[in-house]
């Protein structure tokens, strides 16, 4: 093959290219079985597009029935089944797997100028794991439910509980094998297949990101894997290792959960980081501000995240030692995410800040996650935390990151690249009207649980005292205003589809190797393989180049 | 609506001042990004036509400067946070023991005296209190967010909790560990009285029998005087073939293990050597003291207890 | 066979996608140490605190048995290098004889440790749901928990080992039909990656159930 030199700027037309990995096949045994990142990341698209619909309901009636303090639902066991399923279904089968999985595998190889990962087979066994490991847990919801918490504590999980604990055990595990055959696949991909020229420092911050993220799925993963398998031995066999019973400890099932799980909600944050960092140079057409700390950041709090567990179990009967020490260790985490707000700010600085919806909601990214990392502060502070944890102040900490950070980034992201995914333009006002509707429906939803975790609400509350009903119906009114947020991009997105304005290659006149071939891009990603020699995000004078699409 | 919630501790009174402190801070943070977000989406809008002038290109000034300055606050709240917690779970001395019992989905108190009571504790204001809690089934968690103080309460072993009231008044109590089908439902009363209310309050409730008198029964039912004698004092006397410690005196005196370390006979200590003897084997006797796990129930465990603390007493005179 | 080894297109040469194969099944091992990590984690901190228990389960197991599955074990990934050594060179015959060799030695491996060892184990009344749990007395809860470790740690190890031989098969079946060369023999190489892994798996465990505090 040859190779040729692709200057920044270059762009290639539609008209150059017959068709594209849209129409490379139309039959249905062509998407089933392909080995396409790009074909996989849609089938991905399509599973976690389902799966947000589910938990996003289970939610939506958690919501409904605390709009009275007796609880709308009738039924305590309904409640306690609803909120695992949203915790769950949300955890597993959307926040770990969402960028990953739907932009990860598209522009993974796009970005690093290769024509696939480095184990397209294996790509595609990870999508039919993910479906199975989601088949077999949403049986378990389905056929009467789990009412654990997603958090599974023993011996409430092993010895007490009368629902499908097993079952949906063996659905996580199932999937987090996905997790982590993804994981391997990009972290191989990233090391060995980068273009010509394609040093580590000239790689987009996005997959900075996605390695940080995968080095955390592939070495996290596995002790979930464990943790599962251990907790249905336990309950198979009436007899086990979190057993007291026995001399077993109920502790070591949340130490070894949450070394896992704390990773996990890294992996949750991480791509989301990445994401931000792209759209936020894009459209302030200006370089991103300390490119080597922010991708340092990301690499640091992928390793700093395994060692702050514990802060999970400060008022769990841990020594207060190891309380002390787990502290200091979550706020040492929190300064590499601090550093990113300042350097997304410092790029927006002198830059020409234009308001495409992805601008839109990276803006709010900023907003919310600020929000929701400072409240991180507060958890982190071992006497605050005594008071706040298990109350609604950690629900609303943990959903202004995930939901207001995370969920946000993530559609900013899918707006973005909509485009070089699917050929088309979204449209823009409805899509600037969900991202304002987002942000205030949002903040309705969960700023009065702050509120009410203060007051001593507790989570997990099927009922609750009188006192509290204003600041819950708050919640439940924005909740409400939320789902509509939600409902309207499935509705502009699927229209475009078909109606949508055709995208030309570079439609936002941004960097990146992915904007250098067709919307959509042919099957073998690039026609001749790229050969680098610039750093990234090399802006030039912003006047110089006209957006494509206004 | 109320946005007010009582500090009805001291303890609780120093983590408000924590909290608005955290508020205060979290306020100005944002002020500052929010502010420099809506500066910057205005002056440097695309349609913006104002030079934009020289782009830095040396930026770590800015980044270590920012980056340092970010961990000494962030070391400022881990000592305040830190050092309230340790203060907060230091063991104290001399403080009234209520035991609790936490059970699907109610919570039990026991009271040395003998006073029992379900889904309410009474207290006395002004003098140092020690929670003793265990749990019959699953996790659970003691929580009073007046005393702005909440621990897990774990099956097979106590856990403590320890404050002093400051002002009498009713208080919410919750159990903020998911337990199952009624866990919203497994809340409760703090009653804080002043002393001598209180008093008059376990005068009225006293029964007839205390805890010790009905522990002694236990002993002699549950076999442990084969082993430990009939006063508990050992089992060098003709009664029994087993060479077991005595128990007269153990309560709060050194205990040393066979592993080397010396622990202190503490309610933990004995509550743990009914349940998992093995888990704590005495130095100088072999390890056959069977483990009386799920035969003995928490509440009996209490009355145990109280018997042993008694020929502690006994032999102190 | 033809000279001429082909490559997927993502990959620079043949070299390239070899070696990225070998990475990527370095990675796959690195998460199978996080997977028996977890176990052995748990499994030490157990022990820490029910030492009595645990050394009377520990009492239990059969040394012999261990012990020759253990040089069953590395003498076949001694054997499995031999065969992976004489495809280098091209020697597609040894290679299928190397590979029957290992196959058979785990076999071995096999019947020993699920035919015979745990089928005593059973009859003995060590397996800790059984409601006659041989060992009574104060040291009963630890040693459950030792035979706890012990059942799950040699039953994952023996899925491993199943799905091993799965591999080896398809190692044969592939050599057998001319698939390898001196060229070209990558799954041959990552299939002796994992062989060896699983060994070095078995090497962990056997001193934690045949040898700490045991005798």
């Amino acid at each position: 093959m040859n190779a040729s030199v692709l200057t920044t700027g270059t762009v290639v037309e539609n008209s150059q290219i017959e068709g594209s990995y849209l129409t490379d096949g139309y039959t249905i045994r062509s998407w089933l079985l392909t080995t396409d990142h790009k074909r996989i990341a849609l089938l991905y698209l399509g599973a976690i597009t389902i799966f947000f619909f589910i938990g996003g309901i289970a939610a939506a009636l958690v919501r409904f029935n605390l709009i009275v303090p007796e609880g709308l639902l009738g039924s305590a066991e309904a409640y306690n089944r609803l909120f695992t399923m949203h915790g769950v279904v949300m955890v597993w089968f959307f926040l770990v797997p969402a960028v990953p999985v739907t932009l990860g595998n598209f522009l993974i190889p796009l970005m690093l100028g290769a024509r696939d990962l480095a184990f397209p087979r294996l790509n595609l066994f990870s999508w039919y794991l993910f479906m199975l490991g989601g088949a077999v847990t949403l049986w378990a919801l389905f056929a009467g439910g789990l009412d654990t918490g997603w958090t599974f504590y023993t011996p409430l999980s092993t010895m007490y509980s009368n629902s499908h604990v097993v079952l949906a055990a063996v659905g996580i595990f199932i999937s987090g094998f996905s997790s982590i055959a993804t994981g391997l696949n990009f972290i191989v991909s990233i090391h060995r297949l980068r273009a010509p020229g394609m040093t580590w420092y000239r790689m987009p911050v996005f997959l900075w990101s996605l390695y940080s993220l995968s080095v955390l799925l592939v070495l996290a993963t596995p002790v979930l894997a464990i943790t599962l398998l251990l907790l249905v031995m336990e309950r198979v066999f009436h007899v086990g290792v979190f057993d007291p019973a026995i001399g077993g400890d109920p502790l070591l099932f949340q130490h070894l959960f949450w070394f896992y799980s704390h990773p996990a909600v890294y992996m949750m944050i991480l791509p989301g980081f990445g994401v931000v960092s792209e759209i936020i140079p894009a459209f302030s057409r200006k370089r991103i501000f300390g490119y080597k700390f922010v991708v340092w950041a990301s690499v640091s709090i992928a390793v700093i995240s395994f060692f702050v567990w514990g802060h999970h179990m400060f008022v769990a009967g841990i020594s207060l030692y190891s309380a002390v020490l787990f502290s200091i260790l979550s706020y040492l985490v929190a300064v590499p995410s601090a550093i990113k707000i300042f350097n997304w700010l410092g790029t927006m600085h002198k830059g020409y800040i234009h308001f495409d919806a992805p601008m839109l909601y990276a803006l709010g990214f900023i907003g919310l996650f600020t929000i929701g990392g400072l409240t991180g502060l507060w958890v982190a502070a071992l006497a605050a935390d005594v008071h706040l944890t298990q109350t609604y102040f950690v629900v609303a900490h943990f959903h202004y990151i995930m939901v207001g950070g995370m969920v946000s980034a993530f559609f900013g992201g899918l707006h973005f690249w909509w485009p070089k995914i699917t050929g088309r333009m979204y449209p823009e006002m409805w899509a600037r009207i969900a991202a304002l509707i987002m942000f205030i429906g949002f903040n309705l939803t969960f700023f009065p649980q702050f509120i009410l975790g203060y007051l001593g609400m507790p989570r997990r509350y099927y009922a609750y005292s009188p006192d509290f009903q204003v600041l819950n119906v708050l919640s439940s009114a924005g909740a409400t205003i939320l789902a509509a947020a939600y409902l309207l991009p499935l509705g502009y997105l699927l229209w475009s589809l078909m109606y949508g304005e055709r995208a030309p290659a570079n439609p936002w006149g941004a960097t990146g190797l992915e904007w250098q071939t067709s919307s959509p891009p042919p099957t073998v990603n690039f026609i001749e393989t790229p050969v680098v020699t610039e750093a990234p995000y090399n802006y030039p004078r912003p006047e110089s180049i006209a957006k494509q699409h206004v | 609506m109320s946005l007010w919630l009582p500090a009805a501790t001291s303890n609780a009174t120093e983590v408000d001042h924590l909290l608005w402190a955290l508020l205060l801070l979290s306020l100005a943070v944002l002020a500052l990004v929010f502010t420099l977000l809506f500066r910057y989406i205005i002056k440097y809008r695309a349609s913006s036509n104002l030079d934009r002038g020289v782009i830095l290109e040396k930026t770590w000034y800015f980044e270590t400067a920012w980056t340092i300055a970010t961990m000494l606050v962030f070391f400022v709240l881990f000592v305040w946070g830190a050092n309230l917690y340790v203060r907060l779970f230091q063991p104290p001395t001399g403080a009234l023991k209520i035991y609790i019992i936490a059970k699907q989905w109610m919570w039990k108190a026991e009271h040395v005296g003998g006073q029992r009571e379900l889904n309410a504790v009474h207290l006395p204001v002004g003098r140092p209190i020690e929670l003793v809690m265990t749990s019959e089934d699953v996790i659970h968690d003691f929580s009073v967010p007046a005393f702005r103080i909440k621990h897990d309460v774990l099956p097979d072993r106590y856990e403590t909790l320890a404050f002093t009231v400051t002002r009498a008044g009713t208080y919410s109590l919750y159990c903020t560990q998911y337990c199952g089908l009624d866990h919203s439902r497994m809340i409760g009363q703090i009653v804080a009285l002043p002393p001598v209310e209180f008093q008059a309050w376990l005068a009225r409730y006293g029964t007839s029998e205390n805890l010790a008198a009905e522990g002694e029964s236990l002993f002699m039912r549950f076999g442990c005087s084969g082993c430990h004698g009939g006063n508990g004092a050992g089992g060098r006397q003709d009664t029994s073939t087993v060479h077991a410690p005595s128990l007269v005196g153990l309560y709060g005196s050194p205990v040393p293990l066979a592993d080397g370390s010396v622990v202190v006979a503490d309610d933990r200590y004995v509550h743990d050597a009914i349940v998992r003897p093995q888990q704590q084997l005495v130095a100088g006797y072999a390890p056959i003291m069977p483990s009386f796990a799920g035969q003995i129930g928490e509440e009996d465990i209490l009355k145990l207890l109280a018997y042993i603390k008694s020929l502690a007493a006994q032999a102190a005179q | 066979m033809s000279s001429t080894v082909y490559h997927d297109f993502q990959y620079a040469s043949p070299s390239h996608q070899a070696e990225t194969a070998a990475v990527g099944m370095w990675l796959f091992l690195a998460t199978e140490v996080l997977f028996f990590g977890g176990l052995l984690l748990s499994w030490i901190y157990a022990r820490h605190f029910n030492q009595l228990g645990f050394d009377a389960g520990a009492h239990e197991t059969k040394l012999w048995i261990g012990t020759l599955n253990t040089g069953i074990l590395i003498t076949s990934s001694f054997v499995y290098a031999l065969g992976l050594a004489f495809i280098r060179v091209g020697n597609v015959r040894r290679l299928i004889q190397c590979c029957v060799v290992t196959l058979l030695l785990g076999l071995v491996f096999l019947a020993l440790k699920f035919g015979l060892e745990w089928r005593n184990d059973f009859a003995n009344h060590l397996f800790p749901a059984a409601s006659d749990f041989k060992i009574i007395g104060a040291a009963q809860g630890g040693a459950k928990l030792f035979f706890l470790f012990y059942f799950i740690a040699t039953g994952l190890h023996g899925v491993h080992m199943l799905v091993g031989v799965g591999l080896l098969l398809w190692i044969i079946w592939r050599a057998q039909r001319r698939q390898f060369c001196a060229l070209y023999h990558t799954p041959v190489h990552a299939v002796g990656l994992y062989w060896s892994f699983v060994d070095i798996v078995w090497l962990t465990l056997y001193p934690l159930i045949y040898l700490v505090g045991s005798r």
